[in-house]
């Protein structure tokens, strides 16, 4: 058996990470990864602080395809795109040729959900999804600091303020990614404003005394939030960029970055009639509804849940490498607190469902928030820290389960 | 003293800092973490870290 072997579709951190995993148990089994992408390594994670880190796109590549495939002992094929999957022969259809699985594994990711606006420069607002998005973005802001640089040595005998080297960035959506950039960026000293329609920071992960945690921090980094609104228009000025809000406010920026969350990619799980919601849906196994084909990452939905993390993503991947090098391993989650890289107030935070019952229980308030989120058990099943508390997010982890003391 | 960095999430390790909050004393060498050690943001084992720089 396996000598078509396995095919890994998607070279981010799934797909790399799950072949990892199977190499530590197997080095013989037959991987293929077909990505569209270089196959450069890189750490998504850090597209949202790479400012911080003095990195740019090239400077966040950790291995090269290469050096990849060689170290893991596999074919990749690079700048590829996946046309369809034929189930009944086990057989994918690609822009390099056909190719043949025994079995497959998707990890195809996300894509940045995009938000209608209108106006005349509608289609000049960014996203990040990848390190090629980074690149482009990264391009834009330098851009903009050499033409205010030369302007700076044109005028040498004036006095610029520092000021005016910035490049405003104006971000749609105060989520996680939005907050990360936002200080990122804010801390590099470009003017940054965001705007979210929600009432809050993070405010699908957070409850509102936590995210509101957020606001003054990166404040005073100059970042200028506004809540309750957000963009309607996105039309060219004479330089830049003119915004119009819903609220009618008007803002003046260089660049307009769009963080509102991301959504699975499923139209080739689709199309290849495998079991979807809004995600591929997988079971414990990672097994989609063919048992040779698996799913992992930002674009499965496992046993009904859909997590955008890094830490699902590694649970899911040793498990997934046990069951392909032999030894059926379905996946248990521990408590995966998620960590906001806003190092202006760090956040630590174990979200509950949507539809959860319970309450949010504050424990401590100075320079940051405690909370924990009691059930009608009585137990911790969700907590959130911030500030001086987000360094105890293992402790607090082992709490999770537990009856909560008494308020 | 090195600095290293994992391969998964960007999570730093300076080992002239530690990590304190870890029970990790600052000045603690990168050869002298136990084994069992798992990168606090991602879970990644020590053996998947990488030295970015000396």
């Amino acid at each position: 058996m396996d000598n078509k072997g396995i095919v890994v579709l998607g070279s981010g951190l799934a797909g790399y990470s799950v072949i990892r995993e199977l190499r530590k148990l197997d080095r013989d089994i037959p991987v293929t990864l077909v990505t569209r992408d270089s196959g450069d390594y890189y750490s998504k994670p850090m597209l949202s602080n790479a400012l911080a880190q003095g990195k740019d796109a090239a400077g966040l590549v950790l291995t090269r395809a290469a050096d990849m495939a060689a170290q893991l002992g596999i074919k990749l094929l690079v700048d590829t795109e996946v046309h369809a999957i034929d189930r009944a022969n086990k057989r994918l259809d690609t822009t390099s040729g056909a190719l043949e699985y025994d079995r497959l594994v998707i990890a195809l990711g996300a894509d940045p959900i995009r938000i209608p606006v209108q106006g005349d420069a509608a289609d000049a607002v960014l996203s990040v999804n990848d390190i090629a998005d980074y690149a482009r973005f990264r391009g834009l802001l330098g851009n903009k600091n050499t033409v205010r640089a030369e302007l700076v040595e044109a005028h040498s005998n004036e006095h610029i303020s520092t000021g005016s080297m910035r490049t405003e960035v104006a971000i749609m959506g105060g989520g996680l990614i939005g907050c990360e950039f936002a200080n990122d960026l804010a801390a590099a000293g470009h003017a940054v404003s965001v705007i979210d329609p929600g009432p809050w920071p993070i405010a699908s992960l957070m409850p509102e005394q936590a995210g509101q945690q957020l606001l003054a921090p990166l404040a005073a980094l100059g970042v200028d939030w506004r809540f309750g609104t957000s963009v309607s228009r996105v039309d060219r000025a004479a330089s830049g960029y003119l915004l119009t809000l819903a609220d009618g406010a008007q803002l003046q920026t260089d660049l307009v970055l769009s963080a509102v969350g991301l959504r699975p990619r499923i139209a080739l799980a689709q199309q290849a009639g495998l079991a979807v919601n809004r995600g591929i849906k997988v079971d414990a196994h990672l097994r989609s509804s063919d048992a040779a084909i698996f799913a992992l990452g930002d674009c499965a939905e496992i046993d009904g849940k859909v997590q955008p993390f890094v830490l699902p993503i590694m649970h899911a991947a040793r498990a997934l490498a046990k069951t392909l090098a032999g030894e059926e391993t379905p996946v248990v989650f521990p408590a995966m607190p998620v960590v906001v890289k806003t190092p202006a107030h760090p956040v630590a935070v174990l979200p509950v469902a949507r539809d959860a019952v319970g309450t949010w229980q504050l424990r401590s308030n100075s320079d940051g928030v405690k909370m924990e989120f009691i059930d009608a058990e009585q137990c911790i099943s969700g907590f959130v820290l911030t500030g001086r508390y987000a360094a105890e997010r293992n402790e607090m982890s082992k709490q999770v389960g537990q009856r909560a003391l008494p308020v | 003293m090195k600095v290293w960095q994992c391969v998964v999430c960007g999570f730093i390790y300076d080992e002239t800092k530690g990590m304190p909050e870890e029970g990790i004393k600052p000045g603690t060498k990168w050869a002298d973490i136990p084994e069992a050690w798992a990168c606090p943001d991602c879970g990644v084992a020590k053996a998947d870290f990488e030295m970015i720089e000396v």
